[in-house]
Parts: structure tokens; sequence; C-alpha cells
């Protein structure tokens, strides 16, 4: 974007030969001056809690005091707790649900709307303008679809006289729906990233293509998908880091039921330290939470470079 | 090989299957809003007596001038504009200043706090929710307009985002400046600053509709009815949703949450998109 920047005139080079360059550029502690005010939020908002929290979850600690040291108890705790691993799975299983859907139709989408016609701008507005919303708003959305009686769902199944499948009371559903509503919210930045690499793909390659009688199919298989692969697996690791913090749509659509089986792990978190006051533990949880987000991004990072490599 | 008349056939007939899946697609995106908009357009007992009716008069605004009513949406409204008006301007302070400090000047450990900055765009706020929680409860900022703001403060994006804009700035400019005598400070505010403002804008659009659908920190910091955002106040009245019987009240209120978010979209819409697509990327 910088570059777009109209720069008004310099000065030339001449006129430096009466500044002291050499000083201007040597570490002095008062030009820390620029960065104290950050770092000072930084530190103690973001490294302090951070080091602070690792040093919770080896405490029975309670909303004021940090009480006792307990060691590796809350994570031993956390070990056994079912509804704990059952909130892994949960996590990972709606990671699952949604990450390739959303990769999938946010590629199909740029796909067909990477075109410069009015419909096409229309559409593309459209598909980015749920992202906009806060999760309250989506959530409350998404239940009045899946509602019983006046909801969307049911209602349009009542015109066939069918009844609707319970989205948010069907254990096996459940987090099926959670995953459609989450598809529904974020589709637009998948479809946006992967339109701007489209659109950073030469076009004499086409051109060359065309000249080859190559058709769509080979067009799209052998230039356009290789040439978005980054990107792809780009949006996949975004998703997975974004996805894994779930917690909105889960604790407004179901509250993390029925019977746990959509209670994500920052609604375990959550659950223990804000509503059971047992923040060691929570503590102890959100660790386990940052490093499996931190694996999957470095798992996926290292899968990424490998494969663009060999391209 | 010469196809040309059945690869346009084949063409055509590949247009019309994207074509069809695509309306299919934005049938999905539309559908549930135009219902939630229907829905607030009636009245409860008789969307309790059959939903289809939505799709006949008689419309009213009753659960519009209900929602209006209650007082509490305007003040979650007023919480919401202060949190995220003050967590874009002071983001946009700390992250300009932090931005030329980085990619102007030199001071003893750049490099290495510049490396411990970048990795705080790795942690997810979910790691240091319960420690915050906690000294936030000490310093009594729960339920304070500070306590909704200050965590935000310590976001590393910014930072990155500024430092990386100041850095495209050729140098010539501060040399130039540096002839004739202007302060550091004087060089970062007259001469740099006005340059930024596309990073700016970005970065400021990036931060408000963050701050504004944020929904985690507020519900367990702002605990007291009064000091809700409009998110959490939203989501605190979803409570009773089950006796579905103020149907139409939720879903005007719904509406009125939304509606404004979504005008300045699309008003905004590029600028939305480069600051919420650059800031993914970084």
């Amino acid at each position: 974007m910088a570059d777009q920047l109209a720069m008004p005139h310099t000065a030339t080079p001449a006129a430096s030969l009466r500044t002291p360059s050499a000083d201007i550029y040597a570490p002095q502690w008062r030009n820390a001056i620029f960065v104290a005010p950050f770092l000072f939020f930084f530190t103690t908002l973001l490294l302090f809690p951070l080091l602070w929290g690792i040093w919770l979850s080896f405490h029975k600690a309670d909303t004021f005091s940090s009480g006792n040291f307990v060691g590796l108890g809350n994570y031993v705790r956390l070990y056994h707790d079912k509804v704990f691993l059952q909130s892994i799975w949960n996590t990972f299983y709606f990671v699952l649900l949604t990450v390739p859907t959303l990769a999938l139709i946010g590629l199909f989408l740029a796909l067909c709307l990477n075109r410069r016609t009015r419909t096409a701008a229309v559409l593309r507005t459209l598909f980015f303008s749920s992202s906009v919303l806060s999760v309250t708003i989506v959530t409350l959305i998404w239940r009045i679809v899946f509602i019983p009686n006046v909801g969307l769902l049911s209602t349009i199944y009542g015109w066939f006289g069918a009844t609707a499948p319970a989205f948010i009371s069907n254990p096996s559903l459940a987090m099926i729906g959670i995953a459609i509503a989450t598809v529904w919210w974020c589709i637009g930045l998948p479809m946006m990233l992967f339109l701007s690499a489209l659109q950073q793909i030469p076009r004499d390659i086409y051109e060359a293509a065309a000249l080859d009688n190559a058709n769509r199919w080979q067009t799209l298989r052998s230039i356009t998908l290789p040439s978005i692969k980054r990107t792809f697996v780009l949006v996949v690791i975004i998703q997975i880091v974004l996805q894994f913090q779930l917690f909105g749509q889960a604790w407004l659509m179901t509250r993390g039921g029925p019977n746990n089986l959509t209670k994500p792990i920052v609604l375990y978190i959550y659950d223990t330290a804000f509503r059971r006051w047992d923040l060691g533990m929570g503590a102890a949880a959100s660790e386990i939470l940052f490093i499996l987000i931190l694996v999957a991004a470095m798992a996926q990072y290292l899968v990424a470079r490998n494969k663009g490599d060999r391209v | 090989m010469s196809i040309p008349a059945t690869s346009i056939k084949g063409k055509a007939f590949g247009d019309r299957v994207l074509l069809v899946l695509v309306i299919l697609l934005s049938i999905v995106m539309i559908a549930p809003v135009l219902w939630v908009i229907g829905l607030s357009l009636k009245d409860n007992a008789e969307l309790m007596a059959d939903p289809n009716s939505v799709f006949h008069a008689p419309y009213t605004l009753k659960n519009y001038v209900n929602t209006v009513g209650t007082s509490s949406v305007f003040i979650w409204v007023r919480n919401s504009i202060i949190v995220s008006g003050g967590l874009t301007l002071g983001t946009l302070i700390l992250s300009s200043l932090a931005g030329y400090g980085f990619a102007r000047l030199n001071f003893p450990g750049r490099h290495v706090l510049f490396v411990i900055v970048l990795f705080g765009l790795a942690v997810p706020e979910q790691a240091v929710l319960v420690a915050r929680h906690q000294i936030f409860s000490v310093l009594k900022f729960h339920n304070t307009y500070p306590g909704l703001i200050l965590p935000g403060l310590s976001a590393s994006f910014g930072v990155f985002l500024m430092t990386q804009y100041f850095k495209a700035i050729p140098k010539e400019l501060d040399e130039a400046a540096m002839l004739d005598n202007a302060s550091r400070f004087r060089i970062f505010w007259k001469v740099l600053l006005p340059l930024t403002v596309p990073a700016q804008a970005t970065l400021g659009i990036f931060t408000f509709l963050g701050a504004w659908n944020d929904y985690l920190w507020p519900l367990i910091s702002a605990t007291n009815k009064d000091m809700y955002t409009l998110t959490v106040g939203m989501a605190s009245t979803q409570t009773n949703f089950a006796q579905s019987e103020g149907i139409g009240f939720l879903m005007a209120q719904a509406v009125f949450a939304g509606a404004p978010i979504l005008i300045v979209y699309l008003f905004f819409q590029k600028y939305i998109v480069t600051a919420v697509s650059g800031a993914a990327v970084r």
C-alpha cells in the first residue's frame, strides 16, 4: 500500500553533507521514548499475564489470591476430567467441520466471482457482509433459522409436510448447526484472500494457455490452482487458528449442550475460571489451548514451506 | 483437434451450473436475514399461531418501538461507542509512536524488543484471559471503561503494521527535515504522520470493528448491566429465547443492532475489506 503514496519532493543527496548522519542512526536511550508507551501496555497486559497465567496454572487460585502451589495438580485433574477431554475432541471436530468447508467454498466463490461484472461485485459484497456482524447477531439469526415452530427451517419443511432436523437439540446435529452458522459468518475472509491471490496471477500466462487451446479445466488445474497453493495453505492456517478459539457461537446457541457435546475448550475455560472460579485449573486449560494453537499453526506452516519448495 | 463448437457449448453449460450454485449460496446468505427482518415486523401472537403469517400483512413496527423504549439498548450502544472509540484512538496513538520508533530510531535493544513484540502476534487472547481477569480484579478495573479498553492496547498488530509502513517511507524525508533542526517529534508529527493516513485508516477500521464485535472479554469483565457493551447486552436478552414469546421483539433488536454496522459496511466496504484481509495476512 505504501507505494501508492505520492511522495513530496525530497531533498537532494548533496544537502545531507551538512548532516552528521553517523549520529542520526546511532543508538540512543532517549529514542526509546517513542516505543515506551506501547511497551508499557504490552508488558503489563500481555507479557505479564502470559507468565502469570503459567504461574497460576501450577496453583490452586481464586479471584484475588493465588493460593497454594499444587505443581502439575491442575494438569493432572484436567487429564482425568472427562468434560475437558470431551471439549478438546469437540474443538477438533468443529475445526474439522468448518475449516475445509470454509476453504473450499471460499475458493469456489473466489473462482466464480473473480470478474469485473457488476453482478460479481454485488455478490462479493453480499458474501463478505456477514463478516462485519457480531457473534451475538449471527447466533440470533441462526437460532431463529433452527428453532422449531417459527424457525425458517421448520417453516420450509412445513410446506412439504415434513419435520425439520433439530440442529440445536439433537446431540449428533448440534455441532453441525454451530458449524453451519460459523461458515455463514466467516466465509467472507477466505473468499477475499483467494480473490486477491487470483488477481496476482499474471494475465499473460492465461493468454499463453488460451493459445495452446487449453480448456477451462486444464487451465484451472495447471495454472490457477498451483498459483494459489500458498494462499490455500495460508487460509487453512488462519482458519484453524481462528476456529480453535470457538466460544461465542457455542455459548449462545447451545450453552455447550446437549451433554457437553458442543462445549469447546474456550467454553470449558470460561466455565471453569469464571463460573466455578477455579482460576488455577482454568489457567491450566488455557495453556493447553495456547500450545494446541501454536502447534497447529507451526505444523501447517512447515507443511506449507515444504510443499512450496517442491513447486 | 478442433472442437470449438462443443467447447463453447460446454462452457455455457458449465457457466450455468456455476451460476446456479452461486445463486443457491447467495440465497443461503440472504434468507436468514430476510427471515429475521420479516419476524421483526410481525405481532408476536400472530407469529405463534402461524409462522407463515410472515408472508402477508398486517405488519407492525411495534417491536421496534419496544426496542427503542427499552432504554438499556441505548446505554449499551453508548458503551460500545466509548469502548470501541477509545480503543481505536489509543491503538492509533500507541502504534504510530512505536511504529516510528521501531522503523526510524535506534536505541539499545531495539531488535530484541521488536522480536518480542512480533511474538505477541502469536499469543491468543484466551492464553492471558484468566491472569488478566485476576489482575483487573485486584486493580478494581472491572465494570469500568478502562477495564474494557486497556486489554486491547496490548495488541501487537498495530505496531507491526505501522512499523512496516514507516519503513516504506524514504529516509531522505527525515534527513531533509533534520537539516532544518526539527526535533524527532516534529519530524514524526509534521512530516511522516500525514503520509501514513491510509495505514491509519486500515488500522482504525480493523480495531474499531474488532472492539465493536468483541464478546469474550466484555462478557467476563462487564458484569454490571449498565456497563454491558452492545454485544453482551444483546446476548443477555436472548436467555428467554426458548419461551419464544418475544421473538418478534428479539428480532427487532437484532435488526436494530446489526443494521448500522451493515450500512457503514456498504459505504466503506472497500476499506473494510482491505483492513480485515490485510490484518489476517499480516
